[in-house]
């Protein structure tokens, strides 16, 4: 007899996990969603929907923000709204054109703090070049969301013949990453749990599309490209390990993470390779362009830290696997649910 | 980072393996002792590193695992209950109790908090004077002081709606019973450096004393393991059986002292049962007579469990006690994932099968992830 109760997975109640961006949203979309409501366009499950219209290629895409706290270091619920959004489309090489708004508020909410969202909302959308045309907002009882929820949806278009995708990666190519791992994730925990940590760490949340359109020279071998969000660099690569049906190895001295992150997962005993960022992307190119890749993303501040920090094998395929620091190895698996933090 | 670059250093470790290499004439058996080690030697491949006759075997000191599922059940009954708020640490959330966890709870209704510190519960519990605020004390030496200290601060504020659910563990216990078990194969311990913070080094020299097997008390860091591997090959090369602390910059002989008194204000000793190992005695802390009122377990009525018996397949006892590892079970990472554990060592991050799991199935294909 089976000791341990009930599968995860057989759960009937939806989990906080469930939204993680590990295994069990995977499970939600594959079990729930896609059956029910896919199409060859949604299945590929990219960042952004591929439409060809007419003569035009365009990417689409939808992403809810729901982050506690609403405000915190280097940004807010407004300007991450747009970045999100922004950054799905770029990551299939697309200029984002334009942007939907839906704001659900919670009755009894600060207007002027909805001032302050909806003011970097606007700067984050002036700076992005994007215009926002078309919105909504709805007010549900106290009590029935957090604040502000923000829903943006955003159309781009492509100019590249051969966009991107997660399908692509091919043994032997480079594997390289834009920037340091992990301040979103870390600097928003830190301020919701009230963990002082002393530490000036702000959020990497930006817009990424001025930064992917400067590998626009590259379009070529380009061949995958994600941007790091919910489930960190862990799983933005074995996502694409699984699509394309190919290993990863990656070198864990090679990847940069601020000294403030790593204290701060080495506390909480979390993983900076599974944590968010906002404002990083992997891209996996073809190894010929790879230095050129990274001198072309570090002329920009957002891609300053860029790296080379591993490569793709015909070795175990849909496998992600780390060199360690010592030189040993392990495997970079796909996160369950959240990430929790340890007893000891 | 200071603290720990320094002990991730590529070329240190391969002296240190090298050294390991050379010392080593024949097959020794190692133990470690903390989930936090195990963890660390499968998050850097440390086994990589090792000649073939070095074998390191994990030991019981996760105490997630170790938790036995009627314990859970009980925590999970008591969440439930209306006014109450449950505090736990994050990862003893996702542990199965035989029917769910408590973050299944959590999602149907029951008010379920990760708190990061035993002294947030105790603060909760004076902001909701209405509510019955619970903390699950899960644990080893090295979290029983903040779990003590958060009940001498409850009684000092006079709080009469803050409990505790004791789940405290001890090592020494655990080591002698591995030790005197009847097909025992460890001859050398890499000790608790934590642990040893709290309670200093003198129980770890009676136990090297009666069971002739160094102890080499130890950091949690690469560099660390490695050194403590050597210290102990070094031993049991020259038929030493010494207690050397190699996490000098941490633990002190005498351990911490305030704490010590802290902890027998507070608790007493009590035989516990321990999940894949069964009732060990003196095992264990339970609240003292002074702080019986603060007491889950005694305050909150019982309500019928269910019966657990383990299931038949896991072997999760022999590799607590060191004599199999993961890769000997055959339902290791095909009936028997972390989605889907059948035993105590596949439950929690720091569990020896869950790290072999994460860190280690080269050899299963991807798909069964």
């Amino acid at each position: 007899m089976q000791s341990c109760g009930i599968p995860i997975e057989s759960t009937d109640v939806i989990r906080l996990g469930h939204g993680s961006g590990g295994k069990l949203t995977e499970q939600l979309v594959e079990q729930i969603f896609i059956p029910r409501i896919g199409n060859p366009i949604l299945n590929a499950l990219d960042d952004a929907a591929l439409l060809q219209i007419g003569g035009s290629k365009l990417a689409f895409s939808t992403d809810s923000y729901v982050v506690k706290p609403l405000f915190f270091p280097g940004g807010d619920i407004g300007s991450l709204s747009v970045h999100g959004t922004i950054n799905d489309l770029s990551m299939r090489m697309a200029e984002p054109l334009y942007l939907s708004a839906a704001f659900i508020i919670e009755e009894g909410f600060s207007i002027a703090e909805l001032e302050k969202i909806v003011d970097s909302f606007a700067v984050a959308a002036r700076e992005a070049n994007v215009q926002v045309v078309a919105a909504d907002t709805k007010v549900v009882n106290r009590g029935a969301g957090d604040g502000v929820y923000i829903n943006t949806t955003g159309i781009g278009i492509i100019k590249v013949i051969n966009p991107p995708s997660a399908n692509k990666a091919k043994p032997g190519d480079s594997v390289i990453v834009s920037g340091d791992l992990g301040r979103h994730g870390i600097s928003v925990l830190c301020l919701r749990e009230g963990l002082d940590l002393e530490t000036e760490l702000q959020s990497d949340c930006a817009s990424l599309n001025n930064l992917v359109l400067s590998l626009t020279p590259f379009e070529n071998s380009l061949h995958c490209m994600r941007d790091l969000t919910r489930g960190g660099l862990s799983s933005a690569l074995n996502e694409i390990a699984h699509a394309s049906n190919v290993g990863i190895i990656i070198n864990d001295s090679q990847i940069a993470i601020n000294p403030a992150v790593k204290g701060a997962c080495e506390l909480l005993g979390l993983d900076p390779l599974y944590v968010a960022c906002e404002g990083r992307f992997v891209c996996i190119v073809d190894s010929t362009i790879a230095d050129r890749v990274v001198e072309a993303l570090r002329i920009n501040k957002l891609g300053c830290d860029a790296a080379i920090i591993g490569s793709v094998t015909t070795e175990h395929p849909g496998r992600v696997v780390s060199k360690t620091s010592i030189g040993g190895r392990r495997i970079v698996d796909k996160l369950s649910g959240d990430q929790l933090p340890r007893i000891c | 980072m200071k603290y720990v670059d320094e002990y991730r250093d590529l070329e240190l470790a391969g002296k240190l393996a090298k050294e390991i290499e050379r010392l080593c004439t024949q097959r020794w058996t190692i133990m470690e002792v903390c989930g936090g080690q195990t963890h660390t030697i499968l998050q850097f491949g440390i086994e990589d590193l090792l000649p073939a006759n070095v074998n390191l075997v994990h030991g019981p000191g996760c105490p997630v695992c170790v938790t036995p599922v009627s314990l859970i059940d009980r925590a999970i009954a008591i969440a439930s209950l209306p006014k109450v708020i449950f505090c736990s640490f994050g990862d003893m959330l996702r542990v199965p109790g035989s029917t769910v966890d408590l973050l299944e709870a959590k999602a149907r209704g029951a008010d379920v908090r990760i708190v990061y510190s035993p002294l947030d519960a105790v603060k909760l519990a004076k902001q909701n004077p209405q509510m019955d605020v619970v903390f699950f004390a899960v644990g080893f030496e090295t979290t029983a002081p903040a779990n003590a200290m958060s009940l001498h601060q409850a009684k000092k504020l006079n709080l009469t709606n803050y409990f505790v659910l004791s789940s405290q563990v001890l090592v020494p216990p655990v080591c002698a019973s591995v030790l005197s078990s009847a097909d025992n194969q460890v001859q050398a311990f890499i000790g608790p450096g934590h642990v040893c913070t709290i309670t200093g080094l003198n129980e770890y020299k009676n136990l090297a004393q009666t069971y002739k097997v160094p102890i080499v008390v130890a950091g949690f860091e690469p560099i660390d393991i490695l050194e403590s591997i050597l210290l102990c090959i070094t031993q049991l090369e020259s038929g030493r059986h010494e207690v050397i602390n190699q996490y000098k910059r941490v633990v002190e002989a005498q351990g911490n002292l305030t704490a010590q008194k802290l902890l027998q204000e507070v608790f007493e000793v009590c035989d516990r049962e321990w999940r894949g190992l069964g009732w060990i005695e003196n095992s264990g802390l339970k609240l003292g007579s002074n702080y019986k009122d603060f007491d889950a377990d005694l305050h909150f009525e019982k309500t019928s469990l269910v019966e657990i018996s383990e299931s038949a397949e896991c072997i999760s006892g022999q590799i607590l006690r060191g004599t199999k590892k993961p890769t000997d079970c055959s339902a290791f990472g095909t009936r028997c994932t972390p989605d889907k554990p059948l035993g105590a060592t596949m439950v929690s991050s720091e569990g020896t099968c869950a790290n072999y799991f994460k860190f280690k199935r080269f050899e299963l294909d991807s798909t069964t992830s």
